[in-house]
This record gives structure tokens, sequence and C-alpha cells, in this order.
């Protein structure tokens, strides 16, 4: 285990490949979002840990459990989070509209073509077999991402108890986390989720 | 359709950013509740749809919102949708990546993440849930979606060719 000053030093001294520059940011950014077919969190390991290595493995896998910790988007969170340490508050805005700016673009234009043509038939039940394979994807992260419970009754209760207020009860979420939160952090706090 | 205020649009998005905790996926239950239930700004085949669609395009997953901003009411809701989604939370991550850079392994933030993953994992679980009956007409459909779920879990196949399988499978009327 890391102490926290050596963690922090680290943290400081990252330029394995030399700290980027805002528009190296953007553009990378760019890129990388253009890849990002379902789902970006793939295609950021490969880009900042294996072709640019501006970010370790261990280095990488601490900023993601921030920006998951975070609310928001957890990419979007990323980009901010990797563009400021690389370049302050320049590095942040740059990563963010890189990240953000072609998806925005693109996703409005597919929004004006399906108001114009969702109605032909051919469009219809092309996204009928899509949304079919789009809904697969969510479960299937939510399936991924449950390996961390490992099986354990506690988390898995939370789980199960978000899913059914929010999904089957569809009551709201505020209500739910507000309810649900305490409790788990609590017990996360006392060492026993 | 009932009219839109564009400020308590804006509002509600920004309480859904501050609830987006591990994710946009994990708000999309709330989501739907408000514009497809309460409001009846569209059906939930066309939430679905444009979710969908949100997919299909390259980048992150919280791109379903604009769209959904957009449908409700146009460039302005978009808009109102997007900036509320993304911009307070953001200056948020701004502000903490600061202070992590002083405090990196405070026990606190730990204990919050430790809290709040296995909510994430099932808030995720109820967005799929949500979504199925609304994308799927009958028993093909839920077929595709569990055939899709096992594919996923057993190889490293990219997601895009599964959602073109899906394209073709819809084209050629077998779900």
């Amino acid at each position: 285990m890391t102490s926290a000053l050596e963690f922090a030093t680290m943290n400081v001294h990252s330029d394995k490949a030399g700290s980027p520059e805002p528009g190296e940011l953007f553009v990378a950014f760019s890129r990388l979002t253009l890849h990002s077919f379902g789902g970006a969190l793939f295609w950021s390991r490969r880009m900042m840990v294996e072709q640019r290595r501006w970010l370790t493995d261990q280095e990488f896998a601490e900023l993601i459990a921030l920006a998951q910790l975070l609310p928001g988007a957890n990419g979007v969170n990323l980009a901010v989070i990797v563009g400021y340490r690389f370049a302050g508050l320049r590095g942040a805005a740059a990563a963010m509209a890189g990240f953000v700016g072609a998806p925005l673009a693109i996703v409005i234009g597919l929004g004006v073509l399906y108001q114009n043509l969702g109605a032909l038939p051919l469009v219809r039940d092309a996204l009928t077999g899509m949304g079919a394979v789009a809904v697969a994807l969510l479960i299937a992260t939510a399936a991924k991402l449950s390996g961390v419970l490992q099986g354990r009754w506690r988390p898995w209760t939370f789980a199960l108890l978000a899913f059914a207020g929010v999904g089957v009860m569809r009551w709201p979420l505020a209500a739910v986390v507000a309810v649900l939160a305490p409790f788990a952090i609590a017990l996360a706090w006392k060492g026993r989720l | 359709m009932p009219p839109v205020d564009l400020v308590s649009l804006f509002l509600y998005f920004l309480m859904l950013a501050f609830l987006a905790i591990g994710g946009a996926p994990s708000v999309l239950p709330e989501m739907h509740r408000y514009v497809v239930e309460l409001n009846g700004w569209m059906t939930s085949a066309q939430f679905a749809e444009l979710y969908t669609l949100a997919q299909v395009a390259p980048g992150p997953n919280v791109m379903y919102v604009p769209l959904i901003g957009w449908q409700i009411a146009g460039w302005a809701g978009a808009a109102a949708t997007t900036l509320s989604m993304l911009a307070p939370s953001g200056t948020l991550t701004l502000l903490v990546a600061h202070l992590q850079a002083r405090h990196p392994r405070a026990t606190l933030g730990i204990a919050i993440r430790r809290g709040l993953t296995p909510i994430t994992i099932g808030l995720i679980f109820a967005s799929g849930w949500i979504l199925l009956p609304a994308v799927n007409d009958d028993w093909r459909g839920y077929a595709l979606t569990a055939a899709t779920v096992a594919l996923v879990l057993r190889t490293s196949v990219n997601p895009l060719w599964l959602l073109a399988a899906g394209a073709a499978a819809g084209i050629f009327g077998l779900v």
C-alpha cells in the first residue's frame, strides 16, 4: 500500500510522456470520444495508458474511481480530471470540449434525421432491432459491474432494494437514494459492507 | 402535449445531474418517470428509441440527455438539459480534482464510494428493466436482448457490430 505522501508526490510527478498542452488534450479527447461506441471506458484506458502513456494503470484506476464517485457523466468527469491534472483549468476545459463537442453534434444530427425519417418502416424496423441490443448492453454493463459486489449479501441487498424501488415500484430516485445511501455509507464506513 | 416550462426543465435536470452517481444510465429511470409518466412529453417507445439513437452514435453514454431535451422542446430543450447535466457537476469535479491532489486518500471518500457502488449497480439494472418492454414488442425482441447480454458477457466483441446486427435483424423482420 502506497502511503498518502508517496501517492501525492506520484500525482505531481506523472510526466512520463511530458504533460500534454490544452490543444493536444482537445484533439486527444475528440479522437477518443469518436472511437467510443458503447461506452468510453475501454477506449479511455487504451488511449491514456497504452498509447499516450499519460498515466499508469494504477493512476488510471484511481482516477476512474474518482470520476465514478462524483455525480454527473463518468466519462465527462474523467476528461475534466485528466485535463485539469495536466494543464489546469484550460486543460480541463479543452478536454471536456473535445470529449463532448463532436458527439453532441452527431447525436443532434441523428435526432433531426429521426424526426424526418423516423416514421419510415425501414428506420422503424432497424431501430426496433437496435433497441433490443442497446438494452442488452445496459444490462450487460450492470452485470459486469456487479462482479465488484463479490456475491456478498449486504451489498447485494442494497443493489436489489435500489432496483426494486426505482425499477419495479417506480418510486422517485431522490427518495430511494436518500433512504438507502446513509445506511450503505455508514456500513461501508464501519467496514461492514 | 402540455407546454414546457424551460426553467423547471433546467432545474429538474440539474437535480438529476447531482443524483447521477455512477454515471448517466443510473438516472434513466427517474428521467423516464418525469418525461413519460408525469409529463407525457413522449411515449415510452419514443423515449427508448431516442436512447437507442444515442447508443448508435459515438461518445459518452450521457448523450441520450440532449436528445431527450431536444424532443421535449427543440434546441432550447437540448441546451437546457445538456447544460444542467454537464456544467455544475463538471465544476464540482474540478473542485474535487483540485482537493484530491492534496488529500488523495480521505477515508470518508472511500466509504461514500463503497457505499454507493451497490446502489448504482441496482439503478443501472433498473434502467434496463424499464427499457425492456419499451423496446421489445414480443418474445423475439426479448430473445435478442438475452442473446446479446450472453454474448457481451462471454466475448469481447465490439458493441458496434452488435448494434449493426440488431439493425439487420430488425430490417429482415426477425424481431
